[in-house]
């Protein structure tokens, strides 16, 4: 993994980072494998290099882009965000790329466009848990337009000062870190402007328990367990989760005459 | 077949089948060991999500297969697999209990606000309480002075509940986990193959190829 140039900035809770070895070996990533160490013992048969992502709908710039000409690599900036996972796990994350916005900006969403839906790779010999139905692959999820357009929402190409190792969800995957760490999917192949809310992979699975925002709310149960509380990766006890994973100030007003309990 | 005689399965065959069975809770009590020392272990980077999920597992396995001796001894037509059967049922409850004591402890930290609402609301842990509430008594009433007291009869039937632990254990098991996997419905094939075995109809033919006669409890 090449190391990365890039800027550093006040995007950064100030608290201890979780190890690099926990952040690329204890994983979801399910098309290569379900245990939480399968992703990085599988990984290896991903080919980051070269990559394209097709861009569509209800954009200006339609077209498939090779990677290089999606990211503008001279602009990477280092963003230190919570990660709370969904089964009640958290981590601090050092993640190097650019703003979703930017990206987006750069694509110019159309008028119409509502939503943005993202694809990740489904490819049967890169990734040996494709051949089991665990989820209808490819994985798909997505964001309302103004949930992509926020500072926070964060395309990531690297990891701890390097390019992002394939388990996390190389070559570049998505990072919002106000919501449970499925809604941040990886290893992107297309990104799509639509005006209709994109079906999003776990809500397909089991609806009653994973909704389209999947917004981090303590006061707000998943059906199996409790989110009031989470257990950051390399501590013993449990510690409060926060609303909105503590990125109320950033996003909240998003959600702004939204009921939360029904809208989870 | 001497090697194999009562007297030897009795007096070297049960002390090393529980040596065996202690073997996977040795491991985890070492590895908690360490892991509070701040040493090196193997429980990875969520060793409460690890040893729930390791615990779990070997109680399923031992129940499974304490529910495969007595169709092993159908097929086999020797009763000494029933020897074990006792031993084998207690090892299942030994780990169901290290498996909430990891809950419990490890994992909630004793927090019994939440503890109650996790057994109430969430139908996965109602479904695994229920089956530790039938597997208690069938714990408590497994002494030969319990087999006394409510009669060879009785006791059986009583002790039919454990195929209700493997189907609640079973169903608990596909319900904890997310999506659609395999992992959980192969224990669940191989307890629906368990439980063939006890249709009259396929024990009495299984009998009367092996020419043998009903197994009594107790034995």
């Amino acid at each position: 993994l090449q190391p990365l140039t890039y800027s550093k900035t006040a995007y950064n809770p100030g608290e201890d980072l979780t190890p690099e070895d926990a952040i690329t070996s204890y994983n979801n990533f399910y098309e290569f494998g379900l245990d939480k160490s399968n992703p990085s013992e599988n990984a290896w048969r991903l080919e980051p290099k070269p990559w394209s992502v097709k861009v569509s709908g209800m954009v200006d710039a339609p077209g498939d882009y090779a990677f290089e000409d999606l990211i503008d690599m001279k602009a990477l900036e280092e963003r230190i965000y919570r990660l709370r996972c969904v089964e009640g796990w958290s981590m601090v994350v050092p993640w190097i790329g650019v703003p979703l916005a930017s990206v987006l900006k750069k694509l110019g969403p159309q008028s119409g466009a509502k939503y943005v839906a993202f694809e990740t790779l489904a490819d049967r010999d890169q990734m040996p848990g494709i051949r089991y139905p665990v989820l209808d692959w490819p994985y798909v999820e997505g964001l309302t337009l103004p949930e992509a357009m926020n500072e926070l929402a964060f395309i990531a190409v690297g990891l701890y000062g390097k390019e992002i190792p394939n388990q996390n969800g190389a070559p570049l995957r998505l990072v919002v870190p106000w919501k449970y760490g499925f809604k941040s999917i990886k290893s992107i192949v297309s990104i799509k402007l639509t005006d209709r809310k994109p079906a999003t992979s776990w809500n397909k699975s089991a609806s009653n328990e994973y909704g389209f925002y999947s917004n981090v709310n303590p006061e707000v149960d998943h059906p199996r367990w409790s989110q009031a509380r989470e257990r950051r990766i390399g501590e013993f006890s449990r510690r409060k989760t926060l609303m909105f994973n503590g990125y109320g100030e950033q996003v909240a007003h998003l959600y702004t005459g939204l009921d939360l309990e029904k809208n989870f | 077949m001497a090697l194999f005689s009562q007297k030897n399965l009795r007096r070297y065959g049960k002390p090393f089948v529980f040596a065996l069975f202690l073997i996977p809770a040795v491991w985890l009590i070492y590895n908690w060991v360490q892991a509070y020392a701040g040493a090196p272990h193997d429980l990875g980077f969520n060793p409460q999500e690890t040893s729930n999920r390791f615990t779990g597992d070997w109680a399923l396995r031992i129940l499974l297969l304490s529910l495969a001796l007595t169709p092993l001894s159908l097929l086999t037509g020797s009763p000494r697999w029933i020897l074990f059967r006792r031993m084998t049922g207690l090892f299942a409850f030994f780990y169901v209990c290290l498996h909430i004591t990891s809950y419990i402890w490890l994992d909630m930290q004793f927090d019994w606000s939440e503890l109650w609402t996790d057994v109430v609301k969430r139908i996965y842990i109602t479904v695994g309480f229920t089956a530790l509430l039938c597997l208690l008594p069938l714990a408590i009433t497994s002494t030969a002075g319990w087999v006394r007291r409510l009669g060879a009869k009785r006791w059986q039937k009583l002790h039919k509940l454990v195929y209700a632990v493997g189907v609640l254990a079973v169903i608990h098991f596909i319900m904890m986990r997310k999506g659609f996997q395999f992992e959980p419905l192969i224990y669940g094939a191989v307890l629906a193959g368990l439980m063939v075995f006890r249709l009259p109809m396929v024990k009495s033919w299984l009998r009367r190829r092996t020419q043998q006669k009903p197994i009594n409890a107790g034995v």
